[in-house]
């Protein structure tokens, strides 16, 4: 397909919750896009809407309260915003699959792992049950279970979590989908399952050719296995990048804390570095960019207080959302700006 | 599991003993004699002895291998419940006799309520929120609200008085279909209220859980995720509520057949209390508890059918 070898691009999508309490914001205009056979990583606190993010490419965010209030999700061609219920279902699990954090409670409990696996193979590729259940078996071996003829007839409580997970793998690349969303698949899991549950990931994507859009709090996740990251913050994209040089030099105020925040080999520091002070809440954001308040440089800046900053390309494939991101400068609206508040001077050479 | 069976059924003596000690103590014991009911006021002093002698109250209460309390127990495993004190029938053809016409009042009353409110309950568990569930669930508390009597009088005055839609009353030339559709209608409509609500509660337990999710990235349809993947979770109350529901079958409804005079259980047991018929009371007590002890062991083996997760130890 076209596009620039992209698979998918998500345009200017905002998700809402209408609540009794107001309408929860919590995601505006996040754009991004995942390539062919590449891992996109969407890092970010909780809350931060990264999880809704992904509900709404499977447009399943539940609906009241939620809703896709605007913005374009193009999949293989194809606007998935537009689709009806019954297009959408056709493919959901079969051409975009989607694992999750818990897999002890994301598994039926009372079906045996093999009809829960059989069960997608059947709806997607009308298979008849006795070949998709041969399917199973063998999606049960290569996502590295030993003993599958034994173990497709077991029920989920009778697996570790790591297994479980590689159940839920097995039940996601089953039709052999062109992008899986993985929620947080080992935010749940030992660290030394967590490594297996992504070589495996990795392996599967090798093997198919499959894009991964992995959504995931922790950023040695991502340096490892990302081609792009999206660190999102407070329901917005702040700062998108390729993963390398976000690693080497972050350019959001955000990215640089959360970078300090991880522990370094060869590095003795008493006490981490911390972001100081709480995500803020959907339905209670700040004006302006929504990390002033939190922010070293933008908390006394008059424009950060006032006017949210928007995502702009200010280098090679490097986009961020601050005012003060070098390069941001050379921006239309950033000049605008620069006009009625004045040019800042750097916080860090005033104390 | 025959372990776990025999196990339970054991337990299940003392349960059934201390039905029948009650039954006894209550209906023999502190209801006194009943001797002048049967015998009249006028009866000598020869008739009232051998009435006594008959039903064996001249044996002593306790403490005897002829005792009262002893005779109560073997009548009870064998199921000779002996005579009617006021027609003088067995007791178990009169049971006999009532159950047809109970059971096919009970069991479509029982099965409509069930399949409508257990569908009706997934649906709108999935439209939490929605309109439609606020007035589906305004209806249930308005429905459980009416008292039974008034379902009862307003559907046989309006519909089978008034209007002429259904027998007002038992007839025996009518058919089982013709004289038990009103009053199981009526018997669901005023059922359903209380158990729409307790099946949507437990429903809404289910459909929060992270494995319906799975089910919908599946790319399932709502009718596959509800009435498979939920509605297979939420078997454990269901069944609980079900099948210990089933033993009042037995016993009939005891208004609906006073009202359309259906000679089932539940009318028997009623002229029983108005005419004193202790006999029969307390052989219908008897059976109801049986029938709760052993449906009470089917619900426990029916938990390990539905649920892996639940063995026998």
């Amino acid at each position: 397909m076209s596009n620039n070898g992209k698979l998918l691009s998500v345009e200017n999508l905002s998700t809402h919750f209408f609540t009794e309490q107001g309408v929860a914001k919590a995601v505006q205009n996040v754009s991004f896009s995942v390539k062919k056979g590449g891992t996109f990583a969407l890092v970010g606190e909780s809350g931060c809407g990264k999880s809704v993010t992904a509900l709404s490419i499977m447009r399943l965010v539940p609906e009241p309260p939620g809703k896709i209030v605007s913005g374009e999700i193009i999949f293989e061609g194809r606007n998935l915003t537009a689709l009806g219920e019954k297009q959408m279902r056709r493919i959901r699990g079969n051409r975009i699959a989607m694992i999750f954090q818990e897999p002890m409670t994301s598994l039926n409990p009372v079906f045996t792992v093999g009809s829960q696996i059989a069960e997608a193979i059947r709806l997607h590729q009308g298979k008849n049950a006795r070949r998709a259940w041969a399917d199973t078996v063998e999606m049960l071996r290569k996502v590295g279970i030993a003993d599958p003829q034994q173990r497709v007839r077991e029920y989920p409580h009778q697996m570790s979590g790591g297994m479980q997970q590689r159940v839920m793998i097995a039940m996601a690349v089953s039709c052999e989908p062109s992008l899986l969303i993985a929620d947080e698949p080992t935010t749940a899991l030992d660290v030394t399952i967590q490594a297996q549950i992504l070589d495996l990931l990795e392996q599967l994507q090798q093997q198919n050719g499959m894009s991964i859009l992995l959504i995931t709090h922790d950023l040695g996740i991502v340096a490892e296995r990302a081609d792009d990251v999206g660190v999102m913050y407070a329901s917005r994209i702040v700062e998108l990048s390729e993963a390398t040089a976000l690693f080497t030099e972050p350019l959001h105020p955000y990215t640089q804390g959360l970078l300090k925040s991880l522990p370094r080999l060869g590095l003795c520091e008493r006490r981490l570095p911390t972001i100081s002070g709480m995500v803020p809440e959907p339905l209670d954001f700040p004006a302006g960019c929504k990390f002033h308040p939190r922010c070293p440089i933008g908390l006394d800046d008059k424009r950060c207080q006032s006017v949210e900053p928007q995502l702009r390309e200010v280098r090679q494939g490097r986009c961020v959302a601050c005012w003060y991101a070098p390069d941001y400068e050379s921006d239309a609206e950033y000049k605008e700006y620069e006009s009625k508040y004045g040019r800042h001077k750097r916080l860090s050479t005033d104390s | 599991m025959t372990v776990y069976i025999i196990r339970r059924l054991l337990y299940t003596i003392p349960i059934v003993f201390g039905v029948l000690l009650v039954t006894f103590l209550l209906f023999n014991v502190v209801a006194g004699d009943v001797t002048d009911q049967i015998a009249g006021k006028a009866a000598s002093a020869e008739t009232r002895e051998e009435i006594r002698a008959e039903y064996g109250w001249d044996k002593p209460m306790f403490f005897a291998w002829d005792s009262q309390f002893f005779n109560h127990l073997k009548n009870a495993v064998t199921f000779d419940f002996g005579r009617s004190w006021s027609d003088r029938e067995l007791i178990i053809d009169k049971v006999k006799r009532g159950a047809g016409p109970s059971l096919s009042l009970t069991i479509p009353m029982f099965l409509g309520t069930l399949i409508i409110s257990i569908s009706l309950a997934l649906i709108v568990a999935f439209l939490r929120g929605h309109i439609v569930d606020v007035v589906v669930v305004l209806l249930c508390v308005a429905g459980m609200s009416i008292p039974f009597l008034s379902f009862i009088l307003f559907g046989q005055y309006f519909l089978a008085f008034k209007w002429d839609i259904f027998p007002v009353f038992f007839w025996p030339d009518l058919s089982p279909a013709h004289y038990v559709l009103l009053p199981a209608l009526i018997g669901i409509v005023a059922g359903l209220g209380g158990n729409l609500r307790f099946y949507r509660t437990v429903m809404l337990d289910e459909i929060r859980n992270d494995y319906v999710r799975t089910a919908f990235a599946k790319g399932l349809s709502v009718r596959r995720v509800l009435f498979r993947h939920v509605l297979k979770n939420a078997m454990i109350p269901i069944i609980t509520q079900v099948v210990l529901a089933i033993p009042f079958l037995f016993l009939g409804s005891l208004l609906l057949e006073r009202f359309f005079g259906i000679p089932g259980l539940g009318y028997l047991m009623i002229e029983a209390i108005g005419a004193r018929d202790f006999q029969v009371i307390s052989a219908m007590t008897y059976i109801g508890a049986i029938l709760f002890v052993v449906f009470n062991l089917i619900t426990d083996i029916c938990y390990c059918l539905v649920d892996p997760r639940i063995t026998f130890e």
